[in-house]
């Protein structure tokens, strides 16, 4: 009875050479693909936010006579879409820092009481924000309009604030436990040895301790809610009260489409975010999570 | 990312409930627990208020049956149902694939791997709204770039996309598909370099192949975070209402419409607010199993968050 040992076929290294050039000859072509199918839409803004009103019907590929036209009447609020522009990014500006301070508030002494005090029946509030976070938003739109309507905060930010902070705090919740379990409970202990009470514990210990998550999760908080539209759009619908994104929307209203005024607003709004995501990409990857926001 | 964290959490769970740390001095007293009370109250209010009194004011609106036999009635809602279902089932899937594949394809080495990932990012980075805008007027039949495109390389008119109801439905989901792909991408390369390098050495030593490392060591690590990245971009995409409102919006004559869109549609330009929460709530016998599937699989372990 022969035993046949199984061999690996060898080959000359010119095989092996041009195997790996074809390889990484795929590899490129399929980047080219990606970084196409990535930027074309992004393109597509820049394009016709550059372009004069005669340009976007010409049906060129290429941009060949920028103007800086539409940035100039957005940022001067030079259409009367535009108006009261920078009113409504200051507000966009309250909603968001609004949202990340009661987030980050709201969830950071909740997560304190169940992971570190140990609540008794904590589980019931894990399993309430884990609970929130699987809801859909959308869902919960039209009775949480009636009840805003309710509560008298129609048209208010506050009402776009509280139900914003809603949707972010249970995502908070979860990384702050997560990331609160790396904290040794000795701390907690020696404090109240030399006796700190809660509340000092939470504040000189537990905040300072916790700092990268705190980033990380403010981030997200930002991001949700200056990303945000739907709640938006039905909670805030004067001039006086709405933010960019509903301002933004309104021109799919108009007929007359000035669609470089459009891309130039959506460009100016995309902005602030970018920077945001990009500038703390790295911090939040080295802190707990690569990136931190939800879907 | 959020859900790396939870699903890597998954796997880590039955590790972490074995060395349960102890409570202070065993357990709250008096002040103590006055104290931890009070700092749960400020979440316990906003639940209460803006998730609880929501869920049953939703059930009370749309408590009523004969809106659920109007909406049976209804060939637009029965059109948004069969939508939603193909944009979760496909828009979902698909992208999932190809998430799971592009995660290997950005494992690899080399500096312009790198940089492309920071190109690769950016539909993710940019806010929803001006994305989806400018994909709307991308697939603009007349003078969106795609066509423009087409017609520059190829000669040929392209389709009015937004203009039927596949090609609008296929947009949409395309659409949904450009945004949140990167997430799901990086959220999966982060589940494949937590793949310990030993497991793949210890097959090499076995004489495993580059498909036998794949199919033994790389598929069954990986099935339970993609298993519960597939649930949760599910209930993520049976929410979605950005995509369908900005890209399609609806149109044409409503057939793009989602249940989500559908629902507010119903309840904000038609003003019948009972019937929007009967459309959305028609999604329930789905939502609620995925939902207790995902509160079991993301409960990090017993007790403690």
């Amino acid at each position: 009875m022969s035993v046949t040992i199984p061999r690996r076929q060898i080959r000359s290294p010119l095989f092996y050479r041009l195997h790996r050039y074809g390889v990484e000859a795929l590899c490129l072509a399929l980047g080219f693909l990606l970084a196409v199918w990535s930027l074309a839409p992004l393109y597509n803004m820049w394009k016709i936010a550059l372009e004069t009103h005669e340009g976007i019907f010409g049906g060129s590929i290429w941009l060949a006579d920028p103007s800086f036209e539409a940035f100039r009447v957005v940022i001067t609020q030079d259409f009367w879409y535009l108006e009261r522009f920078w009113h409504q990014f200051g507000n966009s500006f309250i909603v968001g820092l609004s949202v990340t301070f009661l987030t980050l508030g709201i969830a950071s002494l909740a997560s304190f009481t169940v992971g570190r005090m140990r609540l008794r029946n904590g589980w019931m509030l894990t399993n309430a924000a884990l609970m929130t976070y699987v809801i859909p938003a959308s869902f919960l739109a039209i009775p949480i309009y009636r009840i805003m309507n309710i509560y008298g905060l129609g048209n208010h930010l506050s009402s776009v604030i509280l139900a914003l902070t809603t949707f972010a705090t249970p995502y908070a919740i979860f990384i702050f436990s997560q990331y609160g379990k790396s904290i040794p409970m000795e701390l907690d202990e020696s404090a109240r040895i030399d006796g700190a009470n809660p509340l000092q514990i939470y504040y000189r210990i537990y905040l300072p301790l916790m700092a990268p998550a705190l980033v990380a999760v403010g981030t997200y908080a930002l991001l949700l809610a200056w990303n945000e539209y739907l709640y938006n759009f039905l909670l805030l619908s004067t001039p006086q009260s709405m933010t960019v994104a509903v301002a933004l929307a309104q021109f799919l209203n108009s007929d007359e489409s000035p669609w470089n005024f459009m891309m130039a607003t959506a460009i100016i709004y995309a902005l602030p975010p970018i920077i945001l995501y990009y500038g703390f990409r790295r911090y939040m990857a080295a802190g707990l999570t690569m990136g931190g926001v939800k879907g | 990312m959020s859900v790396t964290q939870q699903a890597l959490a998954v796997g880590r769970a039955t590790v972490a409930s074995r060395t349960r740390r102890h409570a202070w001095f065993g357990g709250l007293h008096g002040a103590d627990y006055i104290w931890a009370i009070a700092f749960a109250l400020p979440y316990i209010a906003i639940f209460l208020f803006f998730v609880i009194y929501p869920i049953a004011f939703g059930i009370w609106m749309g408590s009523d049956i004969a809106l659920y036999e109007q909406l049976y009635s209804d060939p637009r809602y029965l059109t948004a149902v069969l939508n939603t279902i193909l944009y979760v089932v496909i828009g979902v899937n698909l992208k999932m694939f190809l998430a799971f594949m592009l995660s290997g394809f950005f494992f690899r080495k080399g500096w312009w791997v790198k940089g492309l990932m920071v190109i690769f990012i950016l539909p993710w980075a940019t806010p929803a709204l001006p994305a989806y805008m400018s994909i709307h007027w991308f697939l603009n039949g007349q003078w969106g770039m795609l066509n423009n495109i087409l017609y520059e390389l190829f000669g040929i008119d392209g389709p009015v996309y937004l203009n039927e109801h596949w090609s609008g439905l296929a947009s949409n989901i395309a659409a949904y598909i450009w945004k949140t792909l990167p997430f799901w991408t990086v959220i999966l390369l982060a589940g494949r370099m937590a793949v310990p390098q030993e497991l793949y050495e210890a097959a090499a030593v076995d004489g495993a192949s580059r498909l036998g490392k794949f199919a033994h060591v790389t598929l069954p690590l990986m099935a339970n975070l993609y298993l519960v990245c597939v649930l949760l971009d599910m209930v993520f995409a049976l929410g979605d209402f950005n995509s369908t409102f900005f890209v399609s919006g609806g149109g044409p004559a409503m057939s793009t419409e989602v249940l989500a869109t559908l629902g507010i549609r119903y309840a904000f330009t038609v003003a019948l607010p009972n019937l929007g929460v009967a459309t959305v709530m028609s999604a329930l016998p789905v939502l609620i199993p995925l939902v207790i599937i995902l509160m079991r699989r993301l409960r990090p372990s017993e007790g403690q968050l």
